[in-house]
C-alpha cells in the first residue's frame, strides 16, 4: 500500500476547498496504492471485467485526480483494444471516457461482414461514491457503496440491427459494494447492473429474445500478495439477447502489479465465452493503467 | 537502541490507573493533564500476541518506531508535523499504543488520536504519507505483509478522527 506521490504534483495548489469552514489545502494525489483499482473494459474504475465503487484516480477527499488506460483482449477468434481516461473528483465522483473497439479479424469474412470488421463504442461514464469508505472503515463490516451509469453508443446500428439487436446505443444502470479486509488481505467487490447490452453493446442492446432490463451481477476477489501485487478472479453474467447466437457469463482470473506509484499492469486469463456463433473465447488480458 | 527500550519498562511499572499525569518521565517535556488509559489507543487490541510476536517484540517496535520517526521527520511530506513534537515522548507513547494494539504486554499512557492531533490540520494525503513510512519500517523491520496488513488494519480507522472529525 505504498503511497502515491510525486514530487512535481506535490506542489500543492494553495485553494481553500470551497464550502468548507476551515481552509484546507488543495492537493493532487495521496491516495493510497491499489486503492483506485485499474480500469475495466469500459473505462471505468475497476477490476478487468468488474466495476468497483471505489473512485479513480489518485485524489483524496482534498484534490482532483485522474487515470489513462489501455487494454488489449486476444481470444481464439477476435481481439479488442480500449483506450480510457478518467476523472476524481475529491474521491467522490469519478468522470470516464472510453473508445472500444471489438476487431473480428479473419472471422469478420466468416461473419459475413469482411474481413478485418471492427465495432467500435464510445462509453461515458459517471460513478457517485454513496457511502462508506472501503480503505479506512476497516473496523466496519459496511463497504464502500457507488452508484454509477454508463452510456454506450456503438457506431455499427444497421449491423447491430440486422443480427436483432433493439438499439445501437444505450444506458446501463449499476449499483457496486466494493471492501478492502486488510486484516485478510482481501478485496472483495460486487454490483448489480441493469443493462440491456448484448457482449458488454459491442452487439447493441436488446434482442429478439428479450427487449427489456434485467439485473446481472459482476464480482471480484483479490488476494494482496503484497502491497504492490494483487492475484485474483472475476465474475461478470451478462443478458443473453439475442436469438442469433448465445451469449454466456464471462470470468477471469488475473494478476495486477503497480510498477510504480503512477504506472501498474494487469495480466489475465479471461473466458468470455461464446461470441456471435464463435464457441469459447478463452485468452489473454493485458492493461496498462497510469494514474495521477 | 537500549534507552528506549529502558523507558518502555519504565512506562509499563508505572501505575496504570486513569489519572492524570504529573511528572514527565525522564527525558520528556512535561505536558498538560490528561484522563490516561488503554481506551486512548484509539482501537480494540488483538485478543492474542501473535501480532506482537511477529513484530519481533518490544525491541521489533522499538526499531520500526524509531524509523518511522525518523522518516516522518525527513520526509519534506510529514516533516512540518513533526518539526516541534517531544520526540521522546513520541518514541515512547508510540511503541506503546503499536504493543497494546498487537497484544503485547503494554498499557498505553499517551492521549488518545483526537488530543494528540487536533487542530493539525491533518489531511488524507498526510496520514497516507505517514502509513507509507509505517509499512517501510516494517519492511525493513522483515515483517512480512500479511502482518503488516493486520497492524494497518487497527490503524487506518483512525484517520476518520484525525482527519475528518477534525475539519471543522
Amino acid at each position: 500500500m505504498a503511497v502515491f506521490s510525486n514530487a512535481v504534483l506535490v506542489a500543492c495548489l494553495a485553494l481553500a476547498v470551497a464550502g468548507s469552514a476551515e481552509a484546507r489545502e488543495w492537493r493532487w494525489g495521496g491516495k493510497l496504492d491499489l486503492t483506485r483499482g485499474v480500469a475495466n473494459v469500459e473505462g471505468v474504475g475497476g477490476g478487468g471485467l468488474a466495476a468497483w465503487a471505489l473512485i479513480t484516480g489518485n485524489e483524496t477527499a482534498d484534490g482532483i485526480g485522474g487515470e489513462l488506460s489501455g487494454a488489449y483482449v486476444a481470444l481464439p477468434n477476435y481481439s479488442a483494444r480500449v483506450f480510457g481516461g478518467g476523472v476524481g473528483l475529491y474521491d467522490r465522483l469519478e468522470v470516464t471516457a472510453a473508445r472500444a473497439t471489438f476487431d473480428t479479424g479473419a472471422t469478420g469474412a466468416k461473419l459475413g461482414l469482411g474481413r478485418g470488421f471492427t465495432f467500435d463504442q464510445t462509453i461515458v461514464g459517471a460513478k457517485l461514491r454513496l457511502i462508506g469508505d472501503a480503505v479506512y472503515d476497516q473496523d466496519r463490516w459496511l463497504p464502500q457503496i457507488s452508484a454509477g451509469v454508463q452510456y454506450k453508443a456503438n457506431d455499427r446500428g444497421a449491423v447491430v440491427r440486422a443480427v436483432g439487436a433493439d438499439r445501437n446505443s444505450d444506458i446501463d444502470f449499476y449499483l457496486a459494494g466494493t471492501k478492502l479486509l486488510l486484516d485478510e488481505s482481501l478485496v472483495l467487490s460486487g454490483a448489480v447492473r441493469a443493462t440491456r447490452a448484448n457482449q458488454f453493446g459491442f452487439l447493441g442492446f436488446g434482442g429478439d429474445r428479450n427487449h427489456g432490463y434485467g439485473a446481472e451481477f459482476e464480482g471480484s476477489a483479490a488476494y494482496l500478495v503484497t502491497s504492490k501485487l494483487a492475484v485474483g478472479g472475476e465474475y461478470r453474467s451478462k443478458p443473453d439477447n439475442l436469438g442469433f447466437a448465445r451469449e454466456d457469463a464471462a470470468f477471469d482470473l488475473f494478476a495486477a502489479y503497480a510498477l510504480t506509484r503512477n504506472l501498474s499492469v494487469t495480466a489475465a486469463y479471461v473466458d468470455l465465452g461464446d461470441i456471435a456463433t464463435f464457441r469459447r473465447q478463452r485468452g489473454a488480458y493485458v492493461s496498462l493503467q497510469a494514474g495521477f | 537502541m537500549k534507552f528506549p527500550a529502558l523507558m518502555i519498562l519504565a512506562a509499563l511499572m508505572a501505575p496504570a490507573a486513569a489519572q492524570s499525569q504529573t511528572q514527565a518521565p525522564p527525558g520528556e517535556q512535561s505536558v498538560a493533564p490528561y484522563a490516561q488509559g488503554d481506551a486512548n489507543a484509539g482501537a480494540e487490541p488483538f485478543k492474542d500476541d501473535r501480532l506482537f510476536k511477529a513484530l519481533h517484540g518490544l525491541a521489533g517496535l522499538d526499531r520500526v518506531v524509531a524509523e518511522l520517526i525518523r522518516e516522518n521527520q525527513a520526509d519534506p511530506r510529514t516533516a512540518d508535523f513533526f518539526h516541534s513534537s517531544d520526540t521522546v515522548r513520541l518514541h515512547r507513547t508510540l511503541v506503546e499504543q503499536l504493543c497494546y494494539l498487537a497484544g503485547g504486554p503494554c498499557r498505553y499512557t499517551g492521549m488518545s488520536m483526537a488530543q494528540a492531533h487536533a487542530h493539525m490540520g491533518v489531511q488524507t494525503k498526510d496520514f497516507d504519507a505517514v502509513v507509507e513510512h509505517l509499512e517501510r519500517a516494517l519492511d525493513l523491520e522483515g515483517v512480512p505483509f500479511r502482518d503488516q496488513a493486520k497492524l494497518l488494519a487497527k490503524l487506518a480507522p483512525m484517520k476518520r478522527i484525525m482527519v475528518d472529525q477534525d475539519r471543522n
